[in-house]
């Protein structure tokens, strides 16, 4: 009877459907406790204090310290925010409460354009824009002597990397304070900058603190443009014109030789996996703001 | 009859928005210290005409203001109008409160600060005194501090009104400010009124008739976009002169 | 007052300049580069693998990179859609609306794509380890679909939500049964599915992180999935520091074919959404 084959091709489209559903989830799971499996030899070994805070990353002289390449990638991290924030805050401010809506409308596909462009294409154009611009035109100017592969190149390339994740989000955000709130504050006698910070912006702190969250995490992992111009020198660097050695360029550049050095591959590993941890971290709590917010996020 | 002056005179006022005409030649006498209730269907445009007496209209994208809005004499459409200075002389009360997001104190003080007072012996005294106009003051004085968003509806309404009143304006434009809240709370707003309205001029667009009647001096009755009667509200209640009018007052549009 | 006016000014002009800044990148980028990339291109650059070497070959062209490209991506989008419609429809459709397990499922979607794609070709190594592969097309076709399952699954998921609940519980009240009311909801949302695995290809095509552990590099077009391919990110990452400037040319053509490959898929996509919007 065909009443009966249909429903049992709903029930086996069920059971697949949820099957893959499942499958989904328990990736991440796998994920997560496969790097944990390949990073016991090296915890069990040195211990996590020791790996963390030492200094020393001497893989052949089994020493493996991973304190430069953590203060490295959150200074790069850090650098990065520190431009886009502002840049960011302010520009989306703009799109909200200043420009008319044609504007707004037409930029914001053109800075979308900006997300889907590969890391790589941003690491060229770090090697060849912004490199030399570091090293000619900033260094000079805090008389700093430096090659241009710094912290300093790293945090600006990351920085545009992370505009268009941070401006669709600040946009949103901005765009759920309600109209009669700004109308309220204005009646008052506010200038519209008044109202813009100290009523909006406000309003809006926690998502802006959510997109915040959300870009440090997309910056933290960022490998292939990152490691372009960073410069990959292991010490521990004292300002944005010293080279640096972030956590994913350690991974990336050190692949060939990991399984020849005995412990090297558990300590890649061990790497990814602090990656992995600390993003899902910064990602939960994320979502757990813009969800109290009812802001949705969109694909970028 | 005593006539007061008007204190907000508006001449052939045009609101239109893309091809709409919002507000059709209006022109309207509002006199000083007394409440005028804007009253008609939804969409006649009350809520416009409202906010075009303190530019707020204007705020909308595509939105085209056309007339003279005379305060005091001035037209406030002139562009030689220090907008933030002219909004100061008046205070607006929106259908749901929108407490600034701040703590009680900061919303009352808020405008003062803006404009420039930072004394902060002054500005307590001021905060205590227009709460208290706003017949909050009993509830809150021992939680200023607090969060504006933990107060009642009811009471935050309150407190938007205390907001308003503290930039010492002249004006009171009211937007149906009880439409969200509960009787008691309602009752309590129409008290205040009525003890305002003797330093204020108020303008209340509302809905509700029988407000109208409680509460207004002068009755404007508007009809797409259009004032189709105006006068006492003893006449214009009780007595319209306009067949809509009758129509309106029985209940039998809306 | 007139210092008000004057700090409303300030941030306004400070507002104008940081628009400026945002969008002066994206400009700066295409225009280094076509700079670069337009003398590097020939007809030979991209019909002709690398001959002597890729590193040091002065001859011959990126065809390697390009096909290994398309291969590695094309399988791995047509692999992460067939994995994320199922999913989608089961979030939708076969869960109710508001259940606790379908917001799991989403918000650990909503977690994994954040991840870093280096973690993903870390795990891809583990995975090859684990099952014996060689560095292969084929660990990287299954690296690079877990790296964009979870992107694809929230954009499709973005796009079936959008359906109105109306329109399935007309379908129900006609005597459909799930899967059916499951191909009408497909149909409704095609463009806006078609976009989502035109965006996913995009991404899957300029990811390094991933291959580089998994796929390896190549002068060849590889004839079987247990080979190496060369990919187009990594043919410019391997090629951008070589002496050699042929060689530099090579990683310039790539990125400009990259490139170019990204902004169509962006356009595209974005055009057949704009149609999608349009029509419903």
């Amino acid at each position: 009877m065909l009443a009966l084959l249909r429903i049992w091709v709903d029930r086996m489209a069920a059971r697949i459907f949820s099957l893959f559903a499942w499958f989904s989830v328990f990736l991440l799971f796998i994920i997560l406790a496969g790097l944990v499996f390949k990073s016991l030899p090296i915890m069990r070994s040195y211990g996590f204090a020791d790996l963390l805070f030492s200094a020393d990353w001497k893989p052949l002289q089994k020493q493996f310290g991973f304190l430069p390449f953590m203060v490295s990638t959150v200074y790069v991290t850090v650098t990065a925010l520190a431009f886009a924030l502002p840049a960011c805050t302010l520009a989306s401010l703009y799109l909200v409460e200043y420009a008319r809506p044609r504007f707004t409308n037409a930029v914001l596909p053109i800075i979308d354009l900006l997300a889907g462009i590969p890391s790589v294409i941003y690491g060229i154009w770090g090697i060849l824009v912004i490199v030399p611009f570091v090293r000619n035109h900033i260094a000079p100017v805090f008389h700093a002597d430096t090659t241009g592969y710094s912290i300093l190149a790293g945090g600006l390339v990351l920085a545009v990397m992370v505009f268009p994740l941070m401006i669709n989000l600040l946009v949103e955000v901005l765009r759920t304070v309600p109209r009669e709130l700004r109308e309220a504050s204005l009646s008052l006698g506010t200038t519209r900058w008044e109202t813009s910070l100290f009523v909006v912006l406000r309003k809006a702190l926690p998502g802006i603190f959510a997109a915040v969250i959300l870009a440090f995490s997309r910056a933290f992992g960022e490998t292939i443009a990152v490691l372009m111009v960073v410069g990959n020198v292991v010490k521990i660097p004292h300002g944005v014109f010293d080279s640096g050695y972030p956590i994913p360029a350690l991974i990336a550049n050190n692949y060939g030789e990991m399984l020849s050095i005995p412990s090297y591959d558990s300590a890649l590993m061990f790497a990814a996996l602090i990656l992995l941890v600390i993003i899902i971290l910064f990602n939960l709590l994320s979502a757990f703001i813009l969800k109290s917010l009812h802001v949705h996020r969109y694909s970028v | 009859m005593v006539h007061n002056y008007p204190h907000i005179s508006i001449k052939e006022l045009n609101v239109t928005s893309a091809n709409l005409r919002i507000l059709k030649n209006v022109s309207i006498d509002i006199p000083d210290r007394s409440i005028t209730a804007i009253i008609g269907p939804s969409g006649c445009g009350k809520t416009t005409l409202l906010k075009s007496m303190n530019r707020l209209v204007e705020l909308t994208d595509g939105i085209h203001v056309a007339g003279k809005v005379l305060v005091n004499g001035e037209n406030i459409y002139d562009p030689h109008i220090e907008v933030t200075r002219l909004r100061k002389k008046m205070g607006l009360l929106s259908q749901r409160p929108y407490p600034l997001p701040m703590s009680i104190y900061a919303n009352v003080s808020f405008g003062m600060r803006i404009h420039g007072q930072h004394k902060r012996r002054i500005l307590d005294a001021k905060v205590r005194r227009y709460l208290a106009l706003a017949s909050l003051w009993d509830e809150v004085k021992d939680r200023l501090h607090e969060p504006a968003s933990s107060l009642s509806i009811g009471q935050q309404q309150r407190l938007c009104l205390a907001r308003g009143l503290a930039i010492e304006p002249d004006i009171i434009l009211a937007d149906e400010p009880t439409s969200a809240l509960d009787p008691m709370s309602s009752k309590a707003i129409e008290e205040i009124f009525l003890e305002l309205k003797k330093k204020y001029t108020i303008v209340l667009v509302t809905h509700i008739l029988r407000q109208a009647r409680r509460l207004a001096d002068y009755v404007i009755f508007m009809y797409a976009g259009e004032i189709v009667e105006h006068g006492p509200a003893d006449e214009v209640l009780n007595n319209p002169k306009q067949e809509l009018t009758k129509e309106y007052v029985k209940g039998q549009i809306s | 007052m007139r210092k008000r006016k004057f700090t409303e000014q300030f941030f306004l002009f400070l507002m104008r300049v940081s628009m400026f800044l945002v969008m002066l990148p994206l400009f700066l980028i295409i225009l280094t580069i076509l700079v670069k990339g337009i003398p590097s291109i020939d007809l030979a650059m991209i019909t002709q693998t690398p001959k002597g070497g890729f590193y040091l070959g002065k001859e011959g062209g990126v065809l390697n990179a390009i096909a290994g490209s398309f291969y590695l991506s094309a399988s791995a989008t047509i692999l992460a859609v067939c994995i994320s419609l199922p999913v989608v429809l089961c979030l939708n459709i076969y869960m109710k609306r508001g259940s606790n397990k379908a917001w799991l499922i989403r918000l650990c979607m909503d977690v994994m794509s954040g991840v870093p794609s280096i973690v993903f070709g870390a795990f891809g190594f583990l995975v090859m380890l684990f099952f014996g592969m060689k560095v292969s097309l084929l660990a990287g076709i299954i690296t690079v679909t877990i790296l964009i399952m979870p992107v694809t699954i929230r954009s499709m998921d973005e796009m079936v939500r959008t359906v109105p609940e109306q329109l399935l519980q007309a379908t129900y009240s006609l005597g459909a049964t799930r899967v059916e009311a499951a191909m009408v909801v497909v149909r409704r949302v095609l463009p806006g599915l078609i976009t989502a695995t035109l965006l996913s290809f995009g991404r899957a095509i300029g990811d390094a992180a991933s291959v580089i552990f998994t796929t390896g590099f190549t002068d060849n077009i590889p004839q079987s999935v247990s080979q190496p391919a060369a990919t187009l990110p990594l043919a410019i990452f391997f090629q951008l520091s070589s002496p050699i400037p042929e060689v530099r040319d090579r990683a310039y053509a790539a990125a400009l074919i990259l490139t170019f490959i990204i902004l169509l898929i962006s356009y595209s996509a974005r055009y057949i959404s704009n149609k999608f919007t349009n029509a419903s």
